[in-house]
């Protein structure tokens, strides 16, 4: 199947990537492909077949622990990689327009 | 004992007795492996970030341990290094990608943890595949990683630098992540062993997620009894991961001299079929053989679904990437483009200065994939495929008790071949996804060299789920009757 390279810019504003003129012609090429190959798929029928949604061996179960508080990073350590920061919040730009 | 070459020659459990007998002590056996990384690393490409001064006072202090009769077990004082994926505090952590640059993690993960608490020398970080996405570590957004077998060649990805790094006798034993092959692949090409563990036998707490279904952290060491060893320490529960298993951590080493006298070792034909390439066929067959020799007997299966496996795997794996890397947005931390504008172009060029191709590829793919009519027709198909997939194992398992076959279809291909045409790159991948999709143990180990190109080949062994024991026995047999391979000669003076 192939993409159209609206679709591309679709996508792209989804995930948002700016992507450039080449990396969307590219893109259009490249995915194009793997979706040929991934549409073998449909060669199987999965009607009645359960999906795998977790990896977890038989018997095994997510361990959810108490909502308690714990020891955690303080604002100093938390907010020590942030490239914008004011007292101890993260700053980002205006976000209503 | 004489000469670093000397000490860089040991296996990680030949320098572990040692240093418990005191005939070498750690800073000789950390010095030795810093000199080595020192000449010989600006060809392999191995190291991300060499951590000298911390290794250096990492081993006086097992030293003074040593001297005082406080030893910590098998790994203290032992020169280790892990892929640039593992959180270390302090210490730039990149993912291989400059969205990460300059990031310096504010805790160790529990694999770190784990090694440091065991007193092991941690030497730096290694080079990888962008957010460990690649077959040949071509996907570095820092430097090219290179086999040591021949340097014109990819070591493999996404671990290559783990792989790389234990062949080029720079470090005793390393540690890798696994989502589709990325720690039997590079095992494989680089002549090593390298075991990716049952889903949950490890902690993921602290490794920087890809696929957070498939992604597995696991050891790589130049001989079996190594990974043993390494696995025991890093295996077990850790409730900062909600998928760790509680289940008991077997005794890997203790198990180790069982030999293969009465295994049942499956054999799916069909990968020994068209697609493997006849060298690399050869070596596998003739280790079938060896099996049969020791007593094992081999015992057909059929996987019907495995052909499936790479359609599959480039379906989940992209799409749950594409949710884990939403995260690097420019705020929190790393890379910050755009800030001049409103909220969204932060994001949106922040996110195209930062990420490579492949991890722009993955996101476009996963977010497709998952997004409004779409989702049934690829996200939840695929997910159903996976469920066959495991059954086609839980029914090979009936007869069997593990399942042998090539790690690879070629041995280590050559940097550039495949670079430009993706799909070409993700095929390579055939053999180790189904384990990740079936969320099994699979150990790659070398038996053999390929008869013309003189590169090393891997037989892979995959087991039932929490069997790392037995894997790990059917491994050590297979090498016990292979013996080791000569050292690489890519970095022949």
């Amino acid at each position: 199947m192939s993409l159209s390279l609206d679709e591309v810019r679709r996508i792209a504003v989804l995930a948002r990537l700016e992507l450039t003129p080449e990396e969307e012609r590219l893109f259009q090429g490249q995915l194009s492909a793997v979706l040929d190959y991934v549409a073998q798929l449909e060669e199987l029928d999965v009607s009645s077949v359960e999906p795998m949604t977790h990896a977890l061996a038989e018997g095994e179960r997510p361990a959810l622990r108490e909502d308690e508080v714990l020891p955690s990073l303080g604002p100093p350590v938390a907010l020590a990689n942030a490239p914008a920061r004011e007292g101890t919040f993260f700053k980002v730009p205006r976000i209503i327009e | 004992m004489s000469g670093a070459a000397e000490v860089l020659n040991l296996s990680l459990a030949e320098l572990s007795g040692a240093l418990a007998a005191r005939r070498v002590t750690s800073r000789e056996a950390t010095e030795a492996a810093l000199a080595r990384i020192a000449a010989t690393d600006g060809r392999v490409g191995a190291f991300l970030a060499v951590t000298a001064e911390q290794a250096l006072a990492h081993a006086a202090a097992a030293d003074e341990r040593a001297a005082g009769g406080a030893r910590r077990g098998p790994l203290d004082g032992v020169p280790l290094a892990v892929k640039d994926l593992f959180l270390t505090r302090g210490i730039p952590t990149t993912a291989g990608s400059r969205i990460l640059e300059g990031y310096l993690p504010p805790y160790d993960g529990t694999v770190v943890e784990r090694l440091l608490a065991a007193g092991a020398v941690l030497l730096g970080k290694l080079n990888l595949d962008e957010f460990a996405m690649g077959s040949s570590n071509e996907n570095s957004a820092y430097k090219l990683c290179r086999n040591p077998w021949d340097l014109a060649r990819t070591p493999g990805g996404s671990s290559g630098g783990s792989a790389a790094a234990l062949a080029a006798r720079q470090a005793f034993g390393t540690f890798g992540t696994d989502t589709g092959g990325s720690i039997r692949e590079p095992a494989a090409f680089c002549g090593v062993v390298g075991l990716k563990p049952t889903y949950g036998r490890v902690s993921r707490y602290g490794v920087i997620a890809f696929a957070s279904s498939l992604d597995q952290p696991g050891p790589l060491g130049r001989t079996v009894e190594d990974v043993a060893l390494l696995l025991q320490t890093i295996a077990g529960h850790d409730p900062k991961d909600m998928t760790s298993s509680a289940r008991p951590v077997d005794d890997y080493r203790a198990g180790l001299q069982g030999g293969a006298r009465g295994l049942r070792v499956g054999v799916p034909r069909a990968w020994l079929a068209e697609g493997v390439e006849a060298g690399v066929r050869q070596r596998v067959e003739e280790a079938l053989a060896a099996y049969e020799r020791l007593g094992a007997t081999l015992v057909d299966v059929e996987l019907p679904h495995t052909k499936y496996g790479i359609a599959a795997y480039y379906l989940l794996a992209p799409a749950e990437a594409s949710s884990n890397l939403a995260r690097y947005d420019g705020v929190r931390y790393g890379l910050r483009r755009g800030a001049g504008g409103a909220l969204k172009e932060l994001y949106r060029a922040t996110r195209q200065a930062g990420f490579g191709a492949e991890p722009k590829r993955r996101i476009m793919l996963g977010t497709y994939a998952l997004s409004a009519g779409y989702y049934d027709a690829y996200y939840l198909r695929a997910q159903k495929v996976r469920t066959l997939l495991r059954r086609d194992f839980e029914r090979a398992f009936e007869r069997c008790d593990v399942i042998a076959g090539p790690v690879t279809p070629t041995v280590a291909f050559r940097l550039g071949e495949k670079v430009t045409d993706p799909l070409a790159m993700y095929l390579a991948d055939v053999f180790t996804v189904t384990c990740n999709l079936a969320a099994l143990p699979g150990i790659a180990l070398p038996c053999g060299l390929h008869p013309s190109e003189r590169v090393p080949v891997g037989l892979q062994l995959i087991g039932r789920p929490f069997d790392e024991a037995m894997l790990l026995r059917a491994a050590r047999a297979l090498e016990r009757e292979v013996g080791p391979l000569p050292p690489p000669t890519g970095l022949e003076d």
